[in-house]
């Protein structure tokens, strides 16, 4: 096997503005220190790095060959119907005009650190890598040495940014397994409110990427942000990254993730609230099957009072599939009057299907409200009598019901548009698992044992 | 059109119905009146098919086949349906595309064409307006939220774009206004066609004031130990059920 923590420390795509050095340097010190996660890992127990290890993604990520890229086929994939976004496509790593929407929006500034004048430089070395922890998310330390551009977007004080931003990262197979890096820093100032949909994509072919994709959100004083992180890649699309954010007081964050499922996909998903009243709502859906496997790890940080947060993940797992869920909610001593809850729910569709749910408590103040539920739910039997009832097989039945227990979470979207986007293709999923379906239905009937008298 | 001989039944292990027997002929309408516990309800998801519920004796046939021998989604097919005393929440699912594939799956047995979705929603807003259930309905979740009320009148627009042969109504009048249980009333009786059947089931005789039984019948401990004419459930309303009870055997 080779060794992951030196190999990658040759992989330095070239052409990063000067003044990222500094956060090079500071990545790769942290690096260069550590050691490849084991099971021994309290934070990747349950995730093995060996598909990345022996997968020697050390290839650089390049811009595809003029000429190759299908965009008409491509444009219709990512376009998000009646969304009315900005779209903005980076291939592997580099943007893509013919695919992306010319011209500008007034109310957003949208620019690469590459193209970023001297106040803006400044703005974006006073934010990258203090919200995304390099020490605690190990990873974030590879995304700073590897990083040779980002993307900035900053919405200027009270502004209502109107227009959505649509950034798609579509990765495309390379004659040698690849890898990138990603960054994305969202600043928004105080009063401003804005849609970011993040959007992971790759076509149809078998990939041979490994993305390393961080995020990081800056919300100021009552700043709204309604974001969706989408994970929509084939199946061998390796990636690990995550979204880190920080919200100042009375900011209010909605974050949406859907994964579906890879040979390795982890995701870390942290929101610090570090001004008072500050609140976010997370949810997200994961659907691994086959053989893949994906690891949310969420982390919701209370640092100060009267903040609040609500939290929900659902997931769906068949096959041979493995899915790990963390929820860590963190209550600081100062933090009083939180309202905190978390809620992960999961369907087995298979005997060979895995999840590992925790939610994680450190509640250190005495003065706060914190609910929290994780389990490995059956469908309802109720339900899926009712809807017999009716005349719908069993087998379809099941096939609405499955549906319908992560249709809950995008029903509630709050841009219905990104909700009609999905929904056909994760139906495509669930058509996919017409004969799993089956097989669950009957191990539901078999274990219900009796009903209720009315 | 449907014939229970002889019906005993069980819900984990204790017997509910005790040799129950009941003929319905096309075009009829049933009461069944009883207090709690005497079995109504589980006569209803008996017939259904709900699963837990043991039939230990009896035979059941409708529309000229073995009843018991069928799954649920088969009984429904078959023309049976049976409008729940508790309707479920299913959020997640919404209202309109459970109906479509449930219409579409009833079309395709019948031997018709599937409803294009203009038709389709042509009629499902003519039904919601006849239960006079808002059309926003339509798109939330299978009965999420809905009002005790609003789930009843779910139900009833379910039975109106399903056209069973029979309707069993479990207990669709509890919990409703006078001005829901009136509605409720004339879309049964909209449906009354000579040949379309229903059972009843009901503690009072107060809906029979809107839909005029052809018989009713009083269920104690399982068995039908009385069955007479409306006026039965009139006796019935004066003097409770107390009197029926040494009928018990």
């Amino acid at each position: 096997m080779s060794d992951f923590i030196a190999d990658a420390l040759h992989l330095s795509p070239g052409g990063a503005p000067a003044w990222l050095n500094d956060l090079r340097r500071k990545g790769w010190s942290s690096w260069a220190g550590s050691r490849m996660p084991t099971r021994k890992t309290e934070a990747w127990k349950y995730t093995r790095l060996k598909t990345l290890e022996q997968g020697a993604y050390l290839a650089e990520a390049q811009p595809p060959a003029a000429g190759t890229l299908a965009r008409g086929a491509l444009r219709r994939q990512l376009h998000i119907a009646d969304l009315d976004a900005r779209l903005l496509v980076f291939v592997n790593g580099f943007y893509d005009a013919g695919l992306s929407d010319a011209g500008a929006d007034a109310d957003m500034e949208v620019l690469r650190f590459s193209e970023a004048d001297a106040e803006q430089v400044a703005v974006i070395r006073a934010h990258l890598g203090t919200v995304a922890d390099r020490e605690h998310y190990l990873f974030t330390a590879l995304n700073d040495i590897w990083l040779h551009d980002g993307l900035f977007v900053r919405v200027k004080k009270n502004v209502n940014a109107g227009r959505p931003l649509h950034v798609v990262w579509l990765t495309l197979a390379q004659n040698e397994a690849f890898s990138l890096a990603q960054r994305l820093l969202v600043v928004m100032e105080a009063g401003s409110e804005a849609t970011l949909v993040e959007h992971f994509a790759s076509d149809g072919a078998v990939q041979n990427s490994f993305t390393n994709g961080v995020t990081e959100l800056v919300l100021e004083a009552n700043a709204s942000l309604c974001h969706y992180r989408l994970h929509l890649e084939e199946e061998h699309a390796l990636h690990i990254g995550g979204m880190h954010a920080t919200l100042g007081r009375d900011a209010r964050l909605n974050s949406f993730h859907l994964g579906l499922g890879s040979t390795l996909k982890r995701l870390d998903v942290v929101v610090r609230h570090d001004g008072e009243g500050a609140h976010c709502d997370l949810n997200g859906v994961y659907l691994p099957r086959h053989q893949q496997h994906i690891d949310y790890h969420t982390c919701i940080e209370h640092a100060q009072p009267h903040g609040s947060s609500s939290e929900a993940f659902r997931g769906i797992i068949s096959d041979s599939a493995r899915a790990v869920f963390n929820g860590r909610i963190h209550i600081h001593p100062q933090a009083q009057k939180t309202l905190a809850e978390l809620s992960n729910k999961n369907l087995l569709t298979s005997d060979k299907a895995e999840v590992d749910t925790k939610p994680e408590l450190e509640i250190y103040a005495d003065d706060v409200k914190c609910a929290h539920g994780a389990t490995v739910a059956q469908l309802d039997s109720n339900a899926l009598y009712y809807l017999r009832s009716r005349g719908i097989a069993g087998r379809d039945a099941t096939m609405m019901l499955s549906f319908g227990f992560i249709n809950e979470l995008i029903d509630k979207l709050q841009h219905a548009a990104v909700g009609d986007y999905l929904r056909p293709l994760l139906s495509a999923l669930f058509a996919e698992q017409r004969t799993q379906v089956e097989h669950q239905f009957e191990r539901q009937t078999a274990q219900t044992g009796s009903g209720q008298e009315g | 059109m449907l014939s229970v001989k002889n019906l005993h039944a069980s819900v984990e292990g204790q017997e509910i119905l005790r040799g129950l027997n009941l003929e319905i002929a096309a075009g009829e309408v049933h009461a069944i009146m009883g207090i709690n516990g005497s079995g109504k309800s589980t006569l209803g998801h008996v017939l259904s098919g709900r699963e837990g519920y043991e039939v230990s004796a009896g035979e059941v046939r409708f529309m000229g086949q073995d009843l018991l021998a069928l799954a649920p989604e088969e009984r429904a097919l078959a023309g049976l349906f049976l409008a729940f005393q508790y309707p479920v929440e299913i959020p997640g699912v919404s209202n309109m595309e459970f109906l479509k594939t449930a219409v579409d799956g009833m079309r395709r047995h019948r031997g018709l064409d599937a409803l294009d979705s203009v038709s389709f929603m042509k009629r499902a807003r003519a039904a919601s307006k006849a239960v006079n259930l808002d059309q926003n309905f339509l798109k939330r979740g299978v009965n999420e939220g809905f009002s005790g009320g609003e789930k009843k009148r779910n139900e009833l627009m379910q039975m109106m774009l399903l056209e069973p042969h029979l309707g069993i109504l479990d207990e669709t009048d509890s919990g409703l206004d006078i001005d829901a249980l009136q509605v409720v009333a004339a879309g049964i009786n909209a449906m009354r066609d000579g040949k379309r059947s229903f059972i009843l089931i009901t503690h009072y005789q107060r809906l029979l004031d809107y839909i005029e039984p052809d018989h009713v019948h009083v269920l104690v401990g399982g068995r039908i130990v009385r069955s007479g004419d409306k006026l039965l459930a009139l006796e019935l309303e004066e003097k409770g059920y107390g009197w029926l009870d040494g009928e018990v055997a």
